[in-house]
């Protein structure tokens, strides 16, 4: 179809949302499946579960080498190139208010529920009845409740691998700028180092984030089941990690494309969306540095 | 005499493909797509329905007569979740994809794949949750909102909670996809301030479910991790707390409540100035009061939760939060009546079913204030009061508004007219039984009667028994409803024209009818006399 800005553009019919909601019920039926499996029963959750998961990355790979595929034929005008911004700007908007119910539910929780159950404000019966000794406290000491769920922990001190993952993305948002404005100038060699180093750095900080979950794990018996703050602990960085997996993948993904030569200088909304996504990230990660570690 | 039409080629009926297949599975057809909404919003009312004849007919009389008390909870749950997730939401979000493109001049939705894979997800998720009621230990049952502990004792709990996740990433997109159509697609001319309030109500709309429908897939994500991955959130013990639970819920919850009502009130608009022969008086004021309610639905969450033992400060806050709403809520009602105000108006369907909502919604909006009061509240909290009450605002109110909209706008979309004599029969007989059925609720529990119980004692034995007629005749009414589409749809002679009622004012009502496979390719030109509102500057 002919860019003529007098005419919108409609997109052929294609078969991939359907593909997409298939694969997607399988991937739920069969983590639900998984779920409810008796321990050590044979359930089939589990193989349902890694075809859904396999289904939904082959489904993103299809649908999107068939966008990828029209926007190289020069299908897309500058009416769909805003409408796939919205779209993205949306979408974060979205994420954003996705993380935001676990930040609440971390400021409720250490700002409220942790202090009435040590017995502070009026009528709190709670503590008068069944934990009359819990003085409220968070972290190491009383970060997992009344009852002490999980036993005795150790949290993760915020001036060692957390800093050092902090520094490592705030860098990461500056290659990946610096990337940004190489490709406007149009220099493809610049491009793929700072958009690879991007991607170098992502991946380091998903290693170290690897070690810090194995040491809470095996070393300060800091775990999912360590009361509330464990729930909080590791619900908020580890929804971060995922994030930071599907960002490092979609980075990689760029390079790819960036090596093939899929943008120009005026043409590369798919850059800026991930850049996009990856800001994101990133700005969500200095959330939890400020209060799931040092706060 | 339409501009648009007469420029396009590709408009003629030959734009449909010819496989079954590739028309309604693989399609980017915003028409389509919005028919496909329709049609599974009207399935699972009536899925949803049965469920709740079921429940009637087990209140008819005290004692337990039909089902098991567990199996009653999983009905009245299931109820809950497929009549808002699966009915009333599909059905706004339906009428929006038909309807916005051609309101705004735009050949189709701005994201028409995703628009495809938003309504495709939703047969699943509802499989998905659907099938729990065939599990061994059977479907959830601890209520609509799912408050925990209660709720995780089921092992239905994954995949409600899944389900839940796919009805939310399907909203999500679909509330992105109509916010990109509104803010990009529209043809040149077709200013904010001059579009149909309807397509205001659904911009405003879809904010909103972008703004909750995250927050929610949180509140039951949190719900998943405490039952099979050891977290403590709700759990006291681990130093979380059961009533955070209520908190992000609600704060989904409240906004909710809005995004069922707030399209109802757009088609509402649509639908009065129309029969009245008048445009609708205050159409700015109708636009900001929108906005209104919508800012003001994030601050009232915790009136859902008054009796739960919440600080004094807060119950005071969110109740005067909560009254607050009536203020832009009442210009609303108020500007309706004023726009019929010296109309000269005609009693079609669609209309009588528009003054039915208003009447009938203000009722719903009275018993919500006197929930709002915090002391009545206590009294109020979880009984049949509460169930009146969002019926009237729900039943008369959302769905009265989405029938109201379908009898509106069929000649449209089928090219046909609709047999005004049943459509009448229907409206009169959905109007009378709907008031027998919940106007005693709200007797019953300012009496006392608590909800979601299965029997209960004799001195509620009579408006029970009225109750429960009223819902078999009003269910029954329905079936009128289908007969009605059915027969417009595929038996009607009656043609319709372009403009399907004389005093219709809008872009729709310059294309033929039924509406071309694909209208406005080419943008129209826009001519304020043709709007309902283009004389808003003036």
């Amino acid at each position: 179809m002919s860019q003529q800005h007098d005419v919108y553009f409609v997109p052929a019919k294609s078969y991939w949302p359907f593909v997409a909601a298939v694969v997607m019920f399988i991937f739920m039926f069969g983590a639900g499946h998984w779920l409810n499996a008796e321990p050590g029963g044979a359930g089939f959750g589990k193989t349902v579960l890694t075809l859904g998961v396999l289904g939904v990355l082959g489904m993103f790979f299809g649908w999107f080498r068939s966008v990828i595929n029209e926007s190289l034929a020069g299908d897309y005008n500058p009416q769909v190139d805003t409408s796939f911004r919205m779209g993205m700007m949306w979408f974060i908007f979205s994420e954003v208010m996705f993380f935001g119910a676990f930040f609440s539910a971390l400021f409720y929780i250490r700002m409220f529920s942790v202090p009435w159950l040590g017995g502070e404000g009026h009528g709190v019966l709670t503590h008068q009845f069944l934990w009359s000794d819990y003085a409220a406290a968070w972290g190491a000491n009383g970060g997992n409740g009344p009852a002490h769920v999980g036993g005795a922990f150790e949290t993760v001190p915020a001036w060692g691998l957390p800093l050092l993952n902090t520094l490592i993305l705030l860098s990461s948002s500056v290659t990946v700028t610096i990337a940004h404005h190489a490709l406007r100038a149009g220099h493809r060699g610049r491009i793929l180092v700072f958009l690879g180093l991007t991607v170098l750095l992502g991946a380091l900080f998903l290693n170290f984030q690897a070690h810090e979950y194995i040491e809470a794990y095996h070393e300060l018996n800091l775990t999912l089941g360590s009361g509330v703050y464990g729930s909080t602990f590791f619900l908020l960085t580890g929804f971060h990690g995922l994030h930071v997996t599907l960002g490092t993948i979609m980075l990689s993904v760029i390079w790819f494309r960036v090596l093939k030569g899929h943008f120009s200088k005026e043409h590369h909304f798919g850059f800026e969306a991930v850049a996009w996504y990856w800001h994101f990230v990133d700005v969500v990660w200095l959330g939890l540095f400020m209060f799931v570690y040092i706060l | 005499m339409s501009y648009a039409a007469t420029h396009d080629q590709h408009d003629d009926h030959h734009g449909a493909p010819k496989s079954f297949f590739q028309r309604w599975f693989m399609s980017t057809n915003h028409k389509d797509i919005g028919t496909l909404y329709l049609i599974f919003a009207l399935t699972m009312f009536f899925i949803g329905g049965s469920f709740a004849m079921t429940i009637r007919a087990e209140l008819f009389k005290p004692g337990l007569q039909l089902v098991q008390p567990y199996f009653f909870n999983q009905l009245t749950t299931m109820h809950g979740l497929i009549m808002i997730f699966g009915a009333i939401m599909p059905a706004f979000v339906g009428l929006g994809n038909w309807m916005i493109p051609m309101m705004v001049g735009a050949p189709d939705m701005a994201l028409p794949r995703m628009n495809n894979l938003s309504f495709w997800i939703l047969p699943f998720a509802f499989i998905l949750m659907l099938s729990t009621l065939f599990l061994p230990g059977g479907g959830p049952a601890g209520g609509w909102t799912m408050y925990p502990p209660l709720s995780l004792q089921s092992n239905s709990l994954a995949y409600v909670v899944f389900a839940i996740h796919l009805m939310g990433i399907s909203s999500i997109m679909g509330a992105i996809n109509i916010i990109a159509t509104i803010l990009n697609m529209r043809a040149p001319g077709m200013d904010l301030l001059k579009m149909p309030v309807f397509v205001w109500s659904w911009l405003i709309t879809a904010f909103l479910l972008i703004a909750v429908m995250p927050v929610l897939a949180g509140a039951v994500t949190m719900l998943l991790t405490d039952k099979y991955f050891d977290t403590s959130f709700f759990n006291p013990g681990g130093g979380g707390d059961p009533v955070l639970y209520q908190h992000v819920f609600w704060f989904f919850g409240h906004p909710e409540v809005y995004i069922m009502i707030l399209p109802a009130f757009g088609i509402i608009s649509e639908i009065v100035p129309t029969f009245a022969r008048k445009p609708i008086f205050g159409y700015k004021a109708m636009v900001f009061a929108l906005a209104c309610i919508a800012f003001l639905s994030f601050t009232v969450w915790a009136h859902h939760m008054f009796a739960v033992g919440l600080p004094l400060g807060a119950d005071l806050f969110f109740m005067y939060a909560t009254m607050l709403i009536a203020v832009p809520t009442g210009v609303k009602v108020f500007n309706w009546v004023a726009t019929m105000w010296g109309g000269s108006m005609t009693f079609e369907t669609p209309m009588l079913f528009a003054i039915a909502f208003i009447i009938l919604f203000t009722i719903g909006g009275f018993s919500g204030l006197m929930l709002a009061l915090v002391p009545a509240d206590f009294q109020y909290q979880d009984t049949y009061f509460v169930v009146a009450h969002f019926h009237y605002v729900l039943v008369t109110g959302a769905l009265f508004a989405i029938i109201g909209a379908a009898y509106f706008w069929l000649p449209k979309w089928s090219g046909h007219m609709y047999s005004e004599f049943w459509g009448k029969v229907h409206f009169w007989n959905s109007v009378v039984w709907v008031n027998v059925l919940f106007f005693p609720q709200h007797f019953l529990g300012l009496a006392g009667m608590p909800r979601r119980i299965p029997d209960y004692n004799v001195a509620f034995a009579n408006f029970n028994m009225i109750s429960s007629i009223g819902g078999f005749l009003f269910g029954a009414s329905q079936l009128i409803f289908l007969g009605v589409v059915i027969h417009c749809v595929f038996f009607s002679k009656k043609q319709a024209a372009d403009r399907a009622w004389e005093g219709a004012k809008g872009l729709e009502w310059t294309v033929p009818s039924p509406a071309p496979h694909h209208t406005f390719s080419v943008p129209p030109v826009i001519h304020d006399e043709e709007l309902a509102h283009g004389d808003v500057h003036a």
